[in-house]
């Protein structure tokens, strides 16, 4: 929903023919303190969007409510057609395997070696993997996210950027159609971050991926995303693609440009 | 094998979560609200954790990966407790029962007492102070680091793979643990005797267990079970609803241990009467 006042900058003109996450006039509060104040947004097949906007605006809540571990305090969250309310743990579950989610912090499984951690997804999901079909898999995975040779490392011993990374490996495992990044390229490097822009990117291209990714960082933003979303105190102040943002003469859009 | 908001998915967001620090004055009826509230949400949490330890896939490598954690792993120091409680026991009994003249019924005596009293709590206790923190500060650690939300959107029930395995490891390993200190108890309690008048093992050993039935020993090493079951419900209940960080997983720890011990002891009571009613 877009605040009152506020200006819906540019709606998408394009029929959308199949949408892979829709989100209906969602709400969230903790306590008093008002997160998401009926926000609706919608991600199509194959597409990118980014989703920005200042620190406790409630972005990362929104991507939890995607992958279903925030439920809304109102509205409702459909991904792949389906809507998330009143599912079972275990039925949200086959929605899960089709959708990768990256943290902000890789939460990566600290007693688990890198290889064990990407292939958690498989030992839980792809039982009748051989040894052999998995070892390839989790090095094709570490490969494609330029991770070789730390297959026994623990997650202690990787680098922030690296823990990234791995965590990007196992969100890839199961070959999900829906992939979900919080912050992806916070804390990495320039070279990193463009690593992860190309990945994102390739993965679109490659396997026809749609992705929401929660970002700081508009550089990426405007690489990947093909629309962008702005929230700022539980609103949607625009969406559209980068260049409707720079054509808006809202204050607060241009303000979040000046300064990214 | 193996966050503040969290998963209301999984049901184990702290109900005051995210909400403000209360300003207006306290109704002396809080404490029995939150009690209530405590007592509501365990039972929740239980229901979730059969809910998913019955139905499969099973995690039979996580389950046997927790017996050796509860149970081998705590074998050595429910040894030494049990040792220590013979010679306690021992030296205790054999003064009262030479004060009442009565020191041939010492064998029974110390036979009774460790079996049916002192090892099956010290082996409670000795259990929830190790592996109720341990469990408790693991899974706070894991739930403050977002990791067991990433098993949940790795679409793998947290439930079923770290809390039953965890809480059933406790209710099979209590018992053996138990037999384990009494074993302890009684050879120690027997060497202590020995040393200060001549007391075969064989002896020691036809006395104190003349006359006994099965029903005298093992529902009270079978009880056990129960205080594996509170241990292993109420560590994995504060570790995987922990929120605030490194104080979280603290405080998870402490709840953990101390409400483990309370309960444990608590439901002593309520067993012994239960067990003397079933099998006098």
């Amino acid at each position: 929903m877009t605040a009152p006042g506020a200006m819906q900058e540019s709606k998408k003109t394009e029929p959308v023919t199949s949408l892979a996450v829709a989100i209906d006039q969602v709400h969230q509060s903790f306590g008093t303190h008002r997160v998401l104040d009926g926000v609706s947004l919608s991600v199509a097949s194959g597409k990118t969007l980014a989703v920005l906007g200042r620190s406790g605006t409630g972005k990362s809540v929104l991507l939890r409510m995607v992958i279903g571990l925030q439920k809304p305090d109102a509205g409702s969250v459909r991904i792949l057609g389906q809507d998330l309310n009143g599912l079972t743990l275990d039925e949200l579950g086959e929605i899960r395997k089709r959708t990768g989610f990256l943290f902000q912090h890789a939460a990566l499984y600290d007693s688990l070696t890198v290889e064990d951690n990407v292939a958690f997804p498989l030992d839980h999901h792809r039982k009748g993997m051989t040894a052999a079909e998995r070892s390839e898999r989790v090095n094709t995975l570490l490969a494609e996210v330029g991770i070789e040779g730390s297959l026994k490392k623990m997650p202690s011993e990787l680098s922030g950027g690296m823990q990234k990374r791995v965590g990007l490996a196992r969100a890839l495992a199961l070959n999900p159609e829906i992939l979900l990044l919080d912050e992806p390229t916070a804390g990495l490097d320039p070279i990193g971050s463009g690593e992860i822009d190309d990945l994102v990117l390739k993965l679109k291209e490659e396997r026809h991926m749609s992705s929401i990714v929660v970002t700081h960082d508009m550089h990426s933003a405007k690489t990947i995303a093909d629309r962008l979303v702005l929230l700022d105190k539980g609103h949607v102040v625009i969406e559209g693609t980068f260049d409707d943002l720079k054509r808006s003469d809202n204050d607060f859009v241009r303000l979040f440009l000046k300064q990214s | 094998m193996i966050g503040a908001t969290v998963t209301e998915s999984t049901g184990i967001t702290p109900a005051s979560a995210g909400k403000p620090a209360a300003t207006a004055s306290v109704s002396p009826l809080r404490p029995i609200m939150i009690a209530l509230e405590w007592f509501g949400n365990l039972g929740s949490f239980f229901w979730q954790v059969v809910q998913a330890g019955v139905t499969p896939p099973y995690e039979w490598r996580e389950l046997i990966r927790q017996m050796d954690e509860v149970g081998a792993r705590s074998l050595s120091l429910v040894v030494m407790a049990g040792a220590a409680i013979g010679v306690v026991v021992s030296l205790e009994a054999r003064y009262s029962l030479a004060h009442f003249g009565a020191k041939s019924l010492f064998p029974a005596t110390l036979v009774y007492s460790v079996i049916e009293i002192m090892g099956p709590i010290i082996t409670g206790l000795v259990v929830s102070g190790r592996v109720g923190a341990g469990i408790g500060a693991e899974l706070a650690s894991m739930k403050v680091t977002e990791q067991i939300d990433a098993i949940e959107v790795s679409a793998v029930n947290p439930y079923r793979l770290l809390a039953a395995p965890r809480i059933l490891a406790c209710i099979v390993m209590l018992p053996l643990l138990t037999l384990a200190a009494d074993a302890s108890a009684l050879l120690t309690g027997w060497a202590t005797q020995a040393m200060v008048e001549p007391l075969s093992f064989h002896q020691f050993i036809n006395d104190g267990f003349y006359g006994a039935t099965l029903n005298a020993f093992l529902p009270p090493t079978f009880k056990t079970a129960v205080y594996g079951l509170i241990i292993g419900l109420i560590a994995c209940f504060h570790g995987m609803r922990t929120h605030g960080g490194a104080a979280g997983v603290g405080r998870a720890a402490t709840n953990s241990v101390v409400l483990g011990s309370l309960f444990v002891i608590l439901a002593d009571v309520v067993l012994v009467k239960f067990i003397l009613a079933v099998f006098p």
